[in-house]
């Protein structure tokens, strides 16, 4: 069996930030993912990040990804495993089993925890869900951004948040139509700087409207064209609104759950709480959860951004590192600024559903 | 409206239009963010102290026109590309409007482009005055067009090699 004092499971933004705070305080660190590139979501983001510049706004997703990475890999105190999906923790004995490249079983003990798992997308039921052609906007994004295939010609985004809104734009970027980006809420959930720049493209997004069916093509079977209609204030649909759009890729992005089975294994105590997107650990303002000796930083602890994961991912990996004992003589200082920029970040009103969430938590 | 379908009414660009007297001075930047979010290199990439200081990240960004230079070095740094450079010093009857473009192919300077509004609609046809694309704008190209000049508020896109809609 491997042993380590920290483990970081997700070398996203938040696991990658969590192991070189960790592993500058002093901590031997494992970093675990499943991928062959760390990243995490970020291996995706051909766009700027918005955020402070401290934590790299304005420089693409993909290259803040690529920095973090090397950061890590270069850090002598790091070891990375990648190609390695944790599949189980045992509470009893503390051990994480990971499968290694789908063949080989390894147990590593670690005296610390943080997971960093992010989140998984969320899917919406309609009549002919299924379709060929129907995907999420991930699937969209990893096709594009990571394979240069493009989906298809014509789209039908679901879902004008930010995702939604950005993904939309990367496809248009990529030479294809999106005929519309629609989504039941009032109101645009995303940026309105992102909804105002595929305006400007001329792609119409029409809120109150959701999809009614998809309709496949009688030879091919795939997508070929489907129906939207118009909800009212309580999301009923209103019949006789309907519109037909001609697509052959139907791109949905509702939204974001946390990927939070190893939480579970490990007995951690779960809430629902909507505004993180789904079901979360309670925790202290450390990031610890109930069970002591597990932390939670990023998607994982709650859907918000690539910010606000980075500062949660320090925290995590500075607090955990501390209850081992290690402390370079900069904790406090670090300490106090990471838990005053996810102060700063969340202070506005795009920050209230996460403010909120957050406050039915911690402990 | 704005929130309903991403773009601007008049009365949310009244905010954000920069005062007459400064435009008649020569280029200057106009800023379309209306939205409390936590966001700022737009304040950290003016170096002439046009954008203020944030006092909080969620702040919308405060412009003193008189420190504008209307030198452009803000509009690729936007990562919401919502700042545009005016001029309606251009010529007699013609304005320049400098705009974040991450399309290919990317025109030539000389090209002649349709010209789109806040909706993606067709207003006009000009020509591309003056392409960016350096180190400094990092794949986020900043095109100066010519719009006629009562346009100057109205273009807020391109389009190349514009099918004629
Ligand atoms: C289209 C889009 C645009 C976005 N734009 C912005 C933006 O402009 N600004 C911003 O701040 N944020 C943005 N975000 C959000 C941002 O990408 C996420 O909030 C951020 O990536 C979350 O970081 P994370 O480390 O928690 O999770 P992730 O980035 O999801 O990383 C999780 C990692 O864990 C690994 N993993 C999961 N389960 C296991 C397991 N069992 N074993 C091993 N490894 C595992 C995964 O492989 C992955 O690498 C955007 C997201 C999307 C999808
Ligand atoms: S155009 Fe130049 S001077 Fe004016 S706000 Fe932008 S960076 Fe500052
Ligand atoms: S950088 Fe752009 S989106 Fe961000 S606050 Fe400034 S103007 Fe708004």
């Amino acid at each position: 069996m491997r042993k380590t004092e920290i483990a970081v499971i997700g070398g996203g933004p938040a696991g990658l930030m969590a192991a070189l705070a960790a592993a500058e305080m002093g901590a031997e660190v494992t970093l675990v993912d499943k991928n062959n590139n760390l990243g995490g979501q970020l291996v995706k983001q051909t766009h700027m990040f918005f955020g402070s510049e401290k934590e790299h706004a304005s420089t693409r997703g993909i290259d803040i990804g690529k920095l973090l990475a090397k950061e890590a890999q270069n850090h002598s105190k790091i070891k990375i495993m990648n190609n390695s999906e944790v599949i189980g923790y045992y509470p009893d004995d503390g051990v994480i089993g990971i499968e290694v490249e789908e063949e080989k079983f390894v147990k590593l003990k670690a005296d610390k925890i943080i997971i960093a798992t992010g989140a998984s997308e969320k899917f919406l039921p309609f009549v002919n869900n299924d379709l060929p052609g129907i995907y999420g906007a991930g699937a969209v994004q990893t096709l594009m951004n990571e394979h240069g295939v493009v989906p298809g010609n014509d789209v039908l985004m679901v879902g004008a948040g930010n995702i939604g809104l950005i993904v939309s734009y990367q496809l248009m970027q990529a030479g294809v139509n999106v005929k519309a980006i629609i989504d039941a809420a009032p109101k645009i959930g995303g940026y309105l700087v992102h909804a105002s720049k595929v305006a400007r493209l001329g792609v119409p997004i029409l809120t109150s409207y959701s999809v009614k069916a998809a309709y496949p093509n009688q030879i091919t079977k795939a997508l070929e064209r489907a129906s939207i209609w118009k909800v009212d204030q309580n999301w009923q649909p209103i019949p006789g609104t309907e519109k037909v759009l001609k697509v052959d890729v139907l791109c949905i992005s509702v939204g974001l759950s946390p990927l939070a089975e190893l939480l579970w294994q490990a007995g951690c105590n779960m809430k629902y709480v909507p505004q993180l997107g789904g079901h979360v650990p309670t925790r202290t303002n450390d990031l610890e959860t109930s069970v002591t000796g597990i932390y939670v930083a990023g998607d994982v602890a709650g859907v918000e951004e690539a910010s606000s994961a980075m500062i949660e991912g320090r925290l995590a990996g500075l607090n955990a590192a501390k209850s081992l004992g290690y402390d370079n003589g900069t904790y406090e200082e670090k300490h106090q600024e990471a838990l005053n920029q996810l102060h700063d970040l969340r202070s506005g009103p795009v920050g209230e559903k996460i403010r909120e969430g957050i406050s039915q938590l911690v402990s | 409206m704005l929130l309903q379908n991403g773009i601007p009414t008049t009365e949310d660009l009244e905010t954000r239009i920069p005062p007459k007297e400064r435009l008649a001075k020569g280029p200057v930047v106009m800023i379309e963010c209306f939205q409390e979010i936590p966001c700022n290199p737009c304040n950290t990439a003016c170096k002439q102290g046009a954008i203020q200081e944030f006092k909080d990240i969620n702040d919308k960004p405060e412009i003193d026109y008189d420190n504008c230079t209307g030198c452009g070095l803000c509009v690729s740094k936007c990562p919401g590309l919502a700042i545009f450079i005016i001029d309606e010093t251009y010529s007699d009857k013609e304005a320049t409007v400098s705009l974040p473009y991450e399309f290919l192919p990317l025109p030539k300077e000389g090209q002649e482009v349709d010209l789109l509004d806040r909706g993606g609609n067709k207003v006009s046809q000009g020509k591309v005055v003056k392409i960016r694309n350096g180190k400094y704008e990092d794949r986020t190209p900043v095109i100066t067009v010519a719009v006629p000049k009562e346009l100057s508020m109205v273009v807020r896109n391109i389009r190349v090699g514009g099918d004629g809609k």
